[in-house]
């Protein structure tokens, strides 16, 4: 492990978010925390880091962090146990259920978020040794139609292009992109590139994002259209000479058959049109431009990708560059944006089911290559079950022992409600994480290990462009959490494959790694990082960004396939002819709408790292759908209300947003909450697990889907300095807020019954307001000065302004004035304040008179002339008069509350 | 020639109405003052102030006798009016001279209550109304005196509070369950309870006298129940009586107070009650502002004006130093009224609003008081208060700002 510099030096990393892989520069703070900025030098932001990544530093608390090995005990309880036991145990039960049962009853389920060593540890043990394939990831939910376009297109997971192709481009097509919140780092670059070189923006997605620039020309095109849109293109493209034919005759393999099944597609503007929903204008001002432009780059990511012709879609697009040889070229490329800080990492290690290891596959000599260097005597030598199939494997109890790591299946998968119930019938159900709650751990896991976080572990991971980076550790590992790849290898040992897990460190496996790459290589495989295989540690300490291959002994190389050289045996890339897009499921009378998932720009996946942030929790705080006008005209939805939305899967609750943005006839929810951090918001419960026959990758972007009002009579939130239990009846979305935990909530319970769920935790110093009359109860506790926690309820647009409390919650001290107006629940800044009330029987208060004083008013006759105080009862004259004595000496109170900041 | 207008009593509402008449009917009468207190006239309100050593006796004065010069009033304090010739239209007073008016305004007053129980005339038992009572109750304290006032009301409060500032060991005695219960519910009335403790004060809560004891002064309060509390005086602040019995004798029409209509004028004609000893409509208001609005009333009606007294919807201010408390209208809140209640009792805070059909009906506020005119202006004028009915509790800047947003 990297030691933490006592000098609380910057130490460069890599994000811990998506595949655009931005450099950070953390500066510990020597307190558990971190100052986190962009590096200036790393290629792939130069410094600039988005919302997320500039948040890092609020994500690093220890609040939910799991920090003991823990076993499911007698009772049923979690209890904490020595790492020693933890790892007997595991690798007890490993042994004991692949001897009963072979080894196929066991899988690991991985993640992007692994880091490289930790990939290649995980698939080399269970591909090598336990001899099962059964190894997929999260990544398969990401990236995996891309993959598999790649390969069958140019014979090997290739990504040709690189980010300085999105500086030079002239035109850049995003097709299912929302690269503004997805990858806003390199969206920035494509920005920049229109402003400074004039490059023309067109993006293809059913939604209207914002990655559509107002001078963009946008195809808002019908669901899983995208291959005829492509087909259509690559129709015009041979139709009007724009071919590159010599490129096509000595490169590739394959047009005649692609062109037929593109004509018989959309063989014109006008089918193309017709096929995906477009104005036949749109169309054919995308085909022209791409025809007319060499310099076009083809960015593509989960609207392609995740689908059941998820693969067809990618070779659809691949074919159009192929076609006009425009890949591998400065600003000309076909360029897979991936969602994940390290999918490329695990693809290159090969830890997914359908690849063996170092970009081979499972063919006789790949599998004999890898078993000699591994000496791996029980080899896996098929493809394994990709991550929807390992699922329903568990769900029918052929697999029975499962190793979740660094991942949160039972909320992003498919049918995650299906997923959630099978992964109960486990026999043994293991998960290394970070957080000791989330919905996978809490879905009957029966060992828990704590790994290393973002921050401490250290490796490298590898982003959307093959750039090779270091993730080091600048943080202490808390409790006894350990790199992931230590706890596999210590399983491993004790399976008795200590030999070929004598790792000491993430450097010793990132040499072995390389070494992989590079054997019996001699070009034939694009993955070769070979002349790193002999880094000293010291030089993996401090390895600088890098782009593979890093062949030994040759010239680096950015860009692939310009001159062709793809990786067959022929050197030639294929044209695919894809499928008749079609969707595999339809809507009906009682499913009408189609559901599209996606991300929202602050959250990341399952927010168990973006969730703690309070700066990241502001922008979009609840779990919603979107809807067209018509559509919530249609079903009776109006904005900010609350829906049911159903599928044939589950169920959900969300908030309504309407937006002319939405197409009609789909709904768009995003994939972030769980049970975790809301009620009834896991979309993955709704997605239907249907899977692209290549890819085995999911569609979660069209699942048939209604839509009905749901009526809560209360909305409200609550804030607390400790973590609330809120009652079981109440709706609740978890956000993070500054100094302690905050939940907004909609209910229909009475009042009341919130009173007393207040009081049953609150402290002694309490204030209330209470208008049960107007449906209104608000409650605050105190220690001292500040708010310990507090309660708002009230009628549908009436529960108090969450912003404004947030603020007087987030401060160490409330004042008096502040106090006084914080039930309130509204904002105090710029009010007059008249003070103390001085004059009772007038309401004259001491701001407005120590005012008039300083106006120039000597005795008590004076002020009672300008403010009638003191000129009823009298009682306050005296008081006047220590005012007029005063005034002058010191000066009067504030104006105005200021609210706290 | 002027008229001769005689007023009985020189307290606050007699010097109101001086004040006024002076306004609206400048030498249309010869105005005679004639009161028992051998002072000027003076801020009654402030004599807990002055027992609390907030201010002093002079202070408290009125209008300097200057005042009344120029307004050619004729000042005969320290004289007791003794007999009203309604027939004759004379006033007589002691040593038998008599006072011929045209007109005759009544400002008698009132007395307070003196407790019917065993050892209620012993020596060391006390009242406070007038300033000769703050002296006396100035000598006691400076002396360390024990002192147990009986009554929980505003009177009684601001009697112990100002006898504990000035040094003396108080104990206040209330008879019912709750302090100041015909201003305040029992929330607000705990937290008085509570601020005023704050204060150095013991408050016993139903706690019924029974007797006082003592041989030729008081040497202690016995309760029914039969507690002792060890005193060296008792003040009696439980109440107070409308001064009648001049009316009466007169025979003028007499209730509790003297029976005045909505020319505040009595049975008697040309003869008029305004003040604490006046009854209109039923009601015996003990607060000066009632008292001012009838003197208004009264001095246009004497200037041959059109006015009329519809009553007053009264409020009450406590004036104990840092103890602010506000009560108007219907605070309690009965069946048909909804209450919105703010409460921070820690901060010393409790605020509730009546409403009944869409309108502010009563306010009960402790702590913080500085919206409560506007409410008092709300109950008042009646207006429609839903559409700020969310924000109204937080005061009317912030009410207005949401109403006009």
């Amino acid at each position: 492990m990297t030691a933490i510099d006592p000098d609380l030096r910057a130490i460069s990393t890599t994000c811990a978010y998506c595949g655009v892989g931005c450099g950070i520069l953390a500066t510990p703070d020597g307190r558990g925390g971190a100052a986190i900025s962009g590096d200036p030098e790393h290629p792939a932001n130069f410094g600039r880091l988005c919302s997320k990544g500039s948040a890092l530093g609020e994500t690093l608390g220890l609040a939910n962090r799991l920090l003991y090995p823990m076993i499911r005990c007698g009772k049923g309880t979690m209890e904490r146990v020595a790492w020693s036991d933890a790892l007997d145990h595991v690798a007890h039960r490993f042994q004991h259920i692949i001897a009963r049962d072979g080894p196929g009853a066991v899988a690991f389920y991985l993640s992007g978020q692994l880091l490289t060593e930790d990939y290649y540890v995980a698939n080399k043990l269970m591909k090598g040794f336990i001899g099962s394939a059964n190894v997929d990831t999260n990544s398969r939910l990401c990236m995996a139609s891309s993959v598999a376009g790649h390969r069958r297109a140019f014979g090997a997971d290739t990504v040709p292009g690189c980010y300085e192709d999105l500086d030079e481009a002239d035109l850049l097509v995003l097709v299912g992109s929302n690269a503004a919140w997805c990858h806003p780092v390199l969206y920035q670059r494509m920005l920049a590139n229109k402003q400074q070189r004039g490059a023309r923006m067109i993006v293809i997605d059913p939604r209207r994002t914002d990655t559509v620039g107002d001078d963009d020309l946008f195809l808002g095109l019908k669901p899983g259209t995208d291959t005829a849109l492509f087909s259509g293109l690559l129709v015009h493209l041979a139709d009007n000479g724009a071919l590159d034919r010599d490129y096509i005759a000595l490169h590739t393999t394959g047009f005649d058959d692609a062109i037929a099944r593109a004509r018989n597609i959309a063989g014109s503007v006008g089918a193309t049109a017709l096929a995906t929903g477009l104005a036949e204008q749109d169309v054919a001002t995308f085909f022209q431009m791409f025809a007319n432009t060499e310099r076009v780059v083809t960015l593509y990511s989960q609207g392609v990708n995740q689908s059941a012709q998820g693969t067809d879609k990618v070779n659809a697009i691949v074919n159009c560059h192929l076609a006009t040889g425009r890949i591998g070229l400065p600003g000309a490329s076909p360029f897979s944006l991936t969602g994940q800080p390290n999918a490329m990492g695990g693809r290159e290690v090969g830890g997914l089911a359908n690849q063996l290891a170092a970009h081979m596959g499972f063919t006789p000599p790949d599998i004999d290559r890898v078993r000699r260097f591994w000496k791996a005597p029980r080899i896996a030598t098929h493809e394994g079950l990709k991550a929807v199939q390992m699922f329903e494997a568990i769900a029918r109890g052929e697999i029975k022992a499962l190793w979740v790591m660094g991942t949160n299946p039972a909320v992003s998968l498919p049918n995650a409600d299906g997923v959630r119930e099978a992964l109960k019938k486990l026999e043994l159900f293991v998960v290394s994480e970070n957080v000791i709650s989330n919905d996978t751990v809490d879905a009957g896991t029966h060992v828990l290990l704590p790994a290393q976080a973002w921050g401490e572990k250290s490796g490298t991971v590898t982003n959307s462009e093959r750039c090779i980076s270091r993730q080091r550790a600048f943080l202490s590992a808390p409790g006894e959490a350990r790199p992931d790849w230590w706890i596999m290898g210590e399983v491993a040992r004790r399976l008795g494959f200590g030999a070929a897990f004598g790792f000491s460190s993430a450097a010793d496996i990132f040499r072995e790694h390389a070494a992989l790459s590079a054997f019996e290589n001699e070009g034939a495989r694009d993955f070769d990082i070979g002349a790193l295989q002999s880094l000293s540690d010291s030089d993996f300490d401090a390895m600088a960004p890098v782009q593979w291959p890093v062949r030994q002994g040759s010239e680096p190389q950015a860009r692939f396939f310009a001159e062709g050289g793809f990786f067959a045996n022929d050197f030639k890339a294929r044209f695919i002819a894809p499928e008749i897009p079609a969707l595999r499921t339809e809507t009906t009378a009682a499913r009408p709408l189609r559901l599209n998932t996606g991300r929202i720009r602050d959250q990341w996946h399952t927010m168990t790292r973006t969730g703690e942030s309070p700066r990241l929790g502001q922008h979009l705080p609840e779990p919603f759908v979107e809807v067209h006008p018509d559509d919530a005209a249609r079903h009776g939805l109006a904005d900010g209300d609350f829906a049911r939305v159903t599928t044939d899967y589950g169920q959900c609750t969300l908030r309504v947003v309407v937006s002319e943005r939405q197409q009609r006839g789909m709904l768009f929810a995003p994939i972030h909450w769980s049970e975790a951090n809301a009620t009834g918001a896991r979309v993955g419960s709704l997605v239907a697990p249907i899977t692209d026959p290549f890819s085995g990758q999911p569609e979660n972007k069209a699942t048939p889907v209604s839509i009905t009002p749901y009526e809560y009579v209360f909305r409200g939130f609550a804030l607390s300095r400790k973590p609330l239990e809120l009652p079981d009846h109440a709706w609740v979305a978890r956000v993070a807020v500054s100094g302690g935990y905050g939940y907004l909530f909609a209910d229909n319970a009475d009042l009341a019954g919130w009173q007393s769920w207040l009081k049953s935790f609150a402290t002694d110093d309490l204030a209330e307001y209470k208008d049960f009359g107007g449906g209104v109860y608000r409650g605050a506790s105190f220690r001292g000065d500040r708010i310990e926690t507090c309660l708002f309820i009230g009628p549908a647009r009436d529960a108090g302004d969450w912003n404004v409390v947030k603020d007087l919650f987030a401060a160490d001290a409330l004042g008096n004035d502040q106090r006084r107006m914080l039930l309130s629940g509204k904002s105090a800044d710029g009010l007059a304040n008249a003070g103390p009330i001085v004059c009772a029987c007038f309401g004259v208060g001491r701001n407005t008179i120590c005012d008039t004083i300083a106006g120039g008013a000597r005795s008590a006759a004076d002020i009672g002339a300008r403010l009638k105080a003191g000129t009823n009862c009298g009682s306050c004259i005296p008081e006047l008069k220590r005012l007029i004595a005063q005034t002058g000496t010191s000066g009067p109170g504030p104006r105005t509350l200021a609210a706290a900041n | 020639m002027s008229e001769p207008l005689v007023i009985v009593g020189n307290g606050m509402a007699a010097a109101r109405l001086v004040d006024e008449l002076a306004k609206v009917a400048l030498g249309r009468y010869a105005i005679a003052v004639i009161g028992d207190e051998p002072r000027l006239a003076y801020n009654r309100v402030l004599l807990s102030s002055v027992l609390a050593g907030e201010t002093t006796s002079q202070d408290i004065e009125l209008r300097p006798a200057s005042w009344w010069r120029d307004r050619g009033v004729t000042l005969k304090y320290g004289c007791t009016a003794t007999e009203i010739d309604v027939g004759r239209r004379e006033l007589k007073i002691e040593n038998d001279e008599s006072v011929p008016f045209s007109k005759l305004v009544l400002t008698t007053g009132s007395s307070p209550l003196r407790l019917n129980v065993p050892g209620a005339d012993l020596a060391g038992v006390h009242t406070f109304r007038d300033s000769r009572d703050v002296d006396l109750l100035l000598s006691l304290a400076a002396q360390k005196k024990r002192v147990v006032v009986v009554g929980g009301g505003l009177l009684g409060l601001e009697a112990a509070y100002g006898l504990a500032k000035a040094g003396a060991p108080v104990t206040l005695v209330h008879l019912m369950d709750r302090l100041m219960e015909r201003q305040l519910d029992a929330p607000a009335a705990e937290l008085l309870k509570s601020l005023v403790e704050r204060k150095g004060i013991e408050i016993l809560l139903n706690a019924n006298t029974a007797r006082i004891h003592g041989e030729t002064r008081v040497e202690g309060v016995e309760l029914v129940d039969g507690r002792l509390i060890p005193a060296d005086a008792v003040i009696f602040a439980a109440g107070i009586r409308p001064n009648i019995a001049l009316a009466r004798e007169a025979g003028i029409a007499v209730n509790r107070g003297v029976v005045v209509d909505d020319h505040l004028q009595t049975g008697a004609p040309d003869v008029f009650a305004i003040g604490e000893c006046a009854e209109h409509r039923g009601i015996c208001y003990g607060l000066v502002e009632p008292a001012y609005e009838q003197a208004r009333v009264l001095a246009r009606h004497l200037a041959g004006r059109e006015a009329s007294y519809p009553g007053s919807i009264v409020a009450t201010n406590l004036k104990v130093s840092g103890v602010s408390v506000f009560s108007a209208g219907d605070f309690m809140g009965g069946d048909g009224s909804e209450t919105i209640v703010l409460s921070d009792l820690n901060h010393g805070t409790y605020k509730k609003l009546v409403i009944a059909g869409g309108r502010l009906t009563g306010a009960v506020l402790i702590g913080d008081v500085a919206d409560a005119l506007w409410y008092l202006e709300l109950i008042r004028t009646r207006q429609p208060t839903q559409r700020i009915r969310a924000d109204m509790m937080f005061g009317r800047s912030l009410a207005i700002r949401s109403e006009a947003a």
